[in-house]
């Protein structure tokens, strides 16, 4: 155990999550520094999550104003105009996200996320996108990776009864419990734009029917210039055509991304509350896991629909990339 | 998402939560935010500092209110026109009849112990109402759905009894740091500290061994003669020292095991400590009377040496018989009373440095003996989420999709989230298939007194008991019962079952009525003339569907919660979200062999017909149903559950 010792006020509050992860997890947990972006339903589920967790601080990059859409799903965001009018999401979700912990800073940055240089990220320990196109996904995500320190990096999406998670953790060594023994483990991870570059036809051949959608439709929305999320059940021609193209090319029968999952991801454009919650809370555990460098972290996509309550994890990497987690010899 | 069906069977949907905790406030959030309008929440507890980490309705101002209000008045912040009724009460109060529930579409359980668990079933069966039941523990949880003749009832599955030890390993042999907790708690804390007129065994080790008169009966009785300080080493010395070379005089238990050593406080500790408590003596208020900070010891994670255990073990003694003299007597242990947890960690401590066991910090002792189960915020809002799931398709009525889900740790099949169909309700439930049980006794030595209490209360929980043979009433437990019937019923406690005025023998059948629960049950009764006194200390035995199998070592009930001098049923074990059931889920789970049952992906009625689509669509459909070994239209099932609980599926 390193690092000062937890206070009075943190293990009383703490006090039953110290019993499932430990004080020294508590620690790094309370030192560590989180970027969110794009305010949606799941991410106000995430940042709960996390800032009840207790997390050393949490940054929010968000400049839309508030509209009548985004109080849906987000339980952040009072339905007072008075309350929000001229605000940011980002600045509203600030508020509220403060009174659940006082020990968690909470914080605003203003600005287009796309042009945040390098160096910003350098401030983060974890970074959390949502919402956000093709581009802008690959270049955070490099942005991330750039950096000496190691900075871990989460997509996450949901589209009506489906959910995704992407992980970044670069090259991460943690422990974890066999048995009565603490072992060593390391994990080698691709970053997104590696990891969707795999070509289709080598990945094993169960593979959940979601990533590939969810891919035809992120392409569809790159390709068509459209803000994330807002293709809807008009689109289905055009993204009917792009699948076609996208299973050609990787020579994967079209029935692996049928038309029926298609159709149920284009007509939900709002978030379904149950799913932002399953979503956020596994992309919180999952963010408390890498930080605290305790216990297997899922490598690299998590789905989960509700239609059939599945939540699979894929490891969506080139065969070569160590996809199993390799045990680090003790004598090094 | 949510289709216009979905909808308006949300909003007509009259909902009852019970439980406004760990799972209670994720769930009345993804209510409110998934569209319900009508949601009635019971809660009997109040806000504690501990909850604020998870409960995020709550927050530290909040702290000694109601959680049900609270937790509306939290939630109609962000959805201010929906309507949230609270009730800051047990359900088990008898206004919440079967009439009460009948008023629900469905009833949604974020509850905390098995006692309410089983009540909240039962009360589900009998107004026919369908029940979506969770629990979670650390990162495991899960959710399952009963209605009435389509699933399994709650009770369906045996549960696992509480963890007991068996007496002479709590009173003679600890081999591990628990034992010594149940032994400071149950024994010495109990004999201390509680009602000096209970049994106890640690009383019993005592008195018997010792003849001399200095170790008589009331060795733990204050002499006139002594103070505080003498009395506290009188007694460090007689349970840590006196009592331990009592039980190294038996030559025969220490054959194939470690011998204890016995601790004397002067061995420890200088023959008068320094009084560094001064600053104590300005009176403080009762709760915050603590022997680690009048002691100096701040760090609650820090393991404290032998020095410091007896230190605090004194200091604690002191400060009960200083500051809090008027409740010795009556108290029981609680996780929340500081200076109990300071007394028992530093007992057990020492105890445990006699039988060379690993000493603990206090915080990890207050875990063990307090019973408190890890919770954290994401497992509580992953399993509400799932709740909401099951609760929108029992309102539209979808009772084919139910699923059971359990939310893992550690993957299975690549699952972090593992949907399982629900088991068919089982036929020899006492509960839902009303399946005589059978109580093995001896008539002419039990009373009835003894049925009531091993058995109807403890065993098959129930509160309002109403005991039958044929049409005579022999037992009622009711508020509006005549003066001599009451009179009638106390005598007939005091009998034994033959002796009662509708003699009770072999082959007798007793009814057992619940009238709150509306849930009766038939016993056969069978007299049986021995009991093992080890093994079955109810000194009778019922069987049938009632309770999973205890450890196979555990012979009289000393349970770590459930302490020796008080038959109560062990409720305050089952503390925060704790569902018994999920240690050997989790465990049956990875081992799961999966025999699978397909289903497809494109269920019946979900693909709309857009025309105009090119027939190679229509073609690829083809291929996809047939394409049925994809992993993707499977449905996991696991064998191993089957097997240990003998269940069928539906």
């Amino acid at each position: 155990m390193d690092g000062e010792e937890l206070t009075e006020q943190e293990t009383a509050l703490y006090d039953r999550q110290i019993r499932v992860w430990g004080a020294d997890a508590q620690r790094r947990l309370s030192k560590s520094h989180i970027l969110v972006y794009g305010m949606k339903g799941t991410v106000a589920e995430f940042c709960k999550n996390i800032v009840l967790a207790g997390v050393g601080s949490v940054t929010l990059v968000d400049d839309r104003v508030v509209a009548e859409e985004a109080l849906s799903a987000n339980f952040l965001i009072l339905p007072d105009k008075n309350q929000y009018q001229g605000k940011t999401l980002a600045e509203v979700c600030c508020d509220s996200l403060k009174e659940f912990n006082h020990m968690v800073h909470v914080s605003v940055e203003k600005g287009d996320i796309s042009t945040f240089g390098v160096e910003f990220f350098e401030k983060f320990d974890t970074v959390v996108i949502s919402c956000c196109s093709l581009a802008k996904k690959k270049l955070i995500n490099q942005k991330c990776r750039k950096l000496s320190k190691r900075v871990a990096f989460y997509t996450v999406d949901c589209r009506g009864s489906c959910g995704e998670i992407f992980v970044d953790l670069q090259d991460y060594k943690y422990s974890k419990k066999k048995l009565e023994e603490t072992i060593e483990c390391q994990l080698e991870y691709p970053s997104f734009e590696e990891a969707i570059s795999v070509p289709w036809r080598a990945l094993p051949r169960r593979v959940s029917k979601l990533y590939f959608a969810m891919r035809v439709i992120e392409l569809f929305e790159d390709v068509e210039d459209r803000n994330p999320g807002e293709t809807s059940i008009a689109d289905l021609p055009g993204i009917l055509k792009l699948r076609k193209e996208l299973c050609e090319t990787n020579s994967l029968s079209e029935s692996q991304v049928p038309d029926a999952l298609l159709e149920r991801l284009l007509i939900g454009t709002r978030e379904f509350p149950p799913v932002c919650a399953i979503i956020g809370g596994i992309l919180g555990q999952e963010v408390i896991k890498a930080i605290s460098g305790k216990g297997d972290p899922l490598k690299n996509f998590f789905f989960f629909d509700a239609m059939d309550g599945k939540g699979l994890i894929e490891d969506i990497s080139e065969p070569n990339t160590g996809s199993q987690a390799a045990l680090i010899n003790d004598d090094m | 998402m949510i289709s216009q069906e979905q909808l308006s069977a949300i909003k007509g949907a009259k909902v009852l939560m019970v439980g406004a905790g760990g799972i209670g406030c994720e769930l009345l959030k993804t209510l409110a935010l998934s569209g319900f309008q009508d949601i009635h929440v019971i809660d009997m507890d109040t806000i504690e500092v501990s909850n604020l980490n998870r409960q995020f309705l709550f927050r530290q101002s909040h702290v000694g209110q109601s959680k049900a209000k609270v937790a509306r008045d939290a939630v109609l912040r962000f959805r201010p026109n929906i309507s949230i009724t609270p009730y800051h009460a047990n359900v088990k109060e008898s206004h919440f009849n079967v009439n009460f529930f009948k008023e629900f579409d469905v009833v949604l359980n974020g509850l905390d112990n098995l006692d309410a668990r089983r009540h909240v079933n039962r009360l589900c069966l009998a107004a026919d109402v369908p029940l979506v039941e969770s629990g979670t523990t650390g990162f495991l949880g899960q959710v399952t759905v009963h209605l009435m003749g389509k699933t399994e009832c709650y009770e369906c599955q045996p549960k696992p009894a509480p963890k007991t030890y068996p007496v002479c390993t709590i009173t003679s042999t600890p081999s591990k740091f628990v034992h010594c907790i149940v032994w400071a708690k149950d024994l010495l804390f109990a004999k201390l500290f509680g009602d000096k007129n209970q049994e106890n065994d640690l009383n019993v080790r005592s008195s018997d061994a010792a003849n001399s008169s200095e170790h008589s009966e009331d060795a733990f009785e204050c002499r006139q003669d002594e103070d505080i300080e003498q009395y506290g080493r009188r007694i460090y010395d007689h349970v840590f020292g006196h009592n331990i070379e009592v039980a190294l005089s038996n030559e025969e238990t220490w054959k194939n095991r470690n011998k204890p050593k016995p601790i004397y406080s002067n061995d420890v500790l200088p023959k008068k400590l320094t009084n560094e408590n001064g600053n104590m003596e300005k009176g403080c208020a009762t709760d915050d009377v603590s022997a680690m900070s009048s002691l100096g010891l701040k760090n609650p994670q820090d393991v404290w040496s032998l020095a410091e255990n007896s230190r605090v073990f004194l200091e604690a003694l002191r400060l009960f018989f200083l500051k809090r003299e008027k409740e010795i007597g009556n108290l029981s242990f609680d996780k929340d009373d500081q200076l109990a947890v300071e007394f028992v960690t530093a007992a057990a401590n020492i105890r445990a440095s006699s039988f060379e066991i690993p000493l603990h910090s206090l915080f990890e002792a207050k875990g063990i003996a307090g019973n408190i189960v890890h919770a954290v915020a994401t497992t509580n809002a992953i399993i509400a989420g799932l709740i909401v799931i099951e609760a929108i398709k029992v309102l539209k009525k979808d009772s084919n999709d139910y699923r059971m889900t359990y939310c893992l740790e550690h993957p299975s099949k690549k699952m972090l989230l593992m949907p399982v169909e629900p088991y068919e309700p089982n036929k020899s439930c006492y509960v839902c298939s009303q399946t005589p049980l059978l109580l093995e006794v001896n008539t002419h030595r039990s009373k009835l007194w003894d049925f009531v209490e091993k058995i109807v209360k403890a065993k098959l929980g129930m509160n309002f008991p109403l005991i039958m043979q044929g049409a005579s009433i022999l037992y009622e437990v009711g508020e509006d019962l005549e003066e001599d019937m009451v009179a009638i019923y106390a005598a007939n406690l005091q009998k034994t079952l033959s002796e009662l005025p509708s003699q009770v023998t072999s082959g007798t059948v007793l009814t057992i009525e619940d009238l709150q629960q509306e849930f009766s049950c038939n016993i056969n009764i069978k007299h049986r003339e021995e009991f093992d006194e080890e093994k079955e200390p109810d000194g009778m035995l019922l069987s049938g569907w009632v309770e999973a199998p205890v450890d196979k070592d555990n012979s009289k009930a000393v349970g770590n919660g459930e302490s020796t001098s008080n038959a109560l049923p062990a409720e305050e074990i089952l503390e925060g979200e704790k569902d018994v059931e999920i240690q050997e889920i989790s465990v049956g789970t990875e081992n799961a062999t999966g025999r699978k049952r397909k289903l497809f992906e494109v269920s019946k009625g979900t693909t709309p017909d857009h025309s105009g689509l090119s027939d190679e669509r229509k073609n690829h459909n083809q291929i996809e149903k047939l394409d049925v070994d994809d992993e993707d239209d499977e449905l996991i099932i696991s064998d191993d559950w089957e097997s240990l609980t003998k269940k069928k599926r539906l």
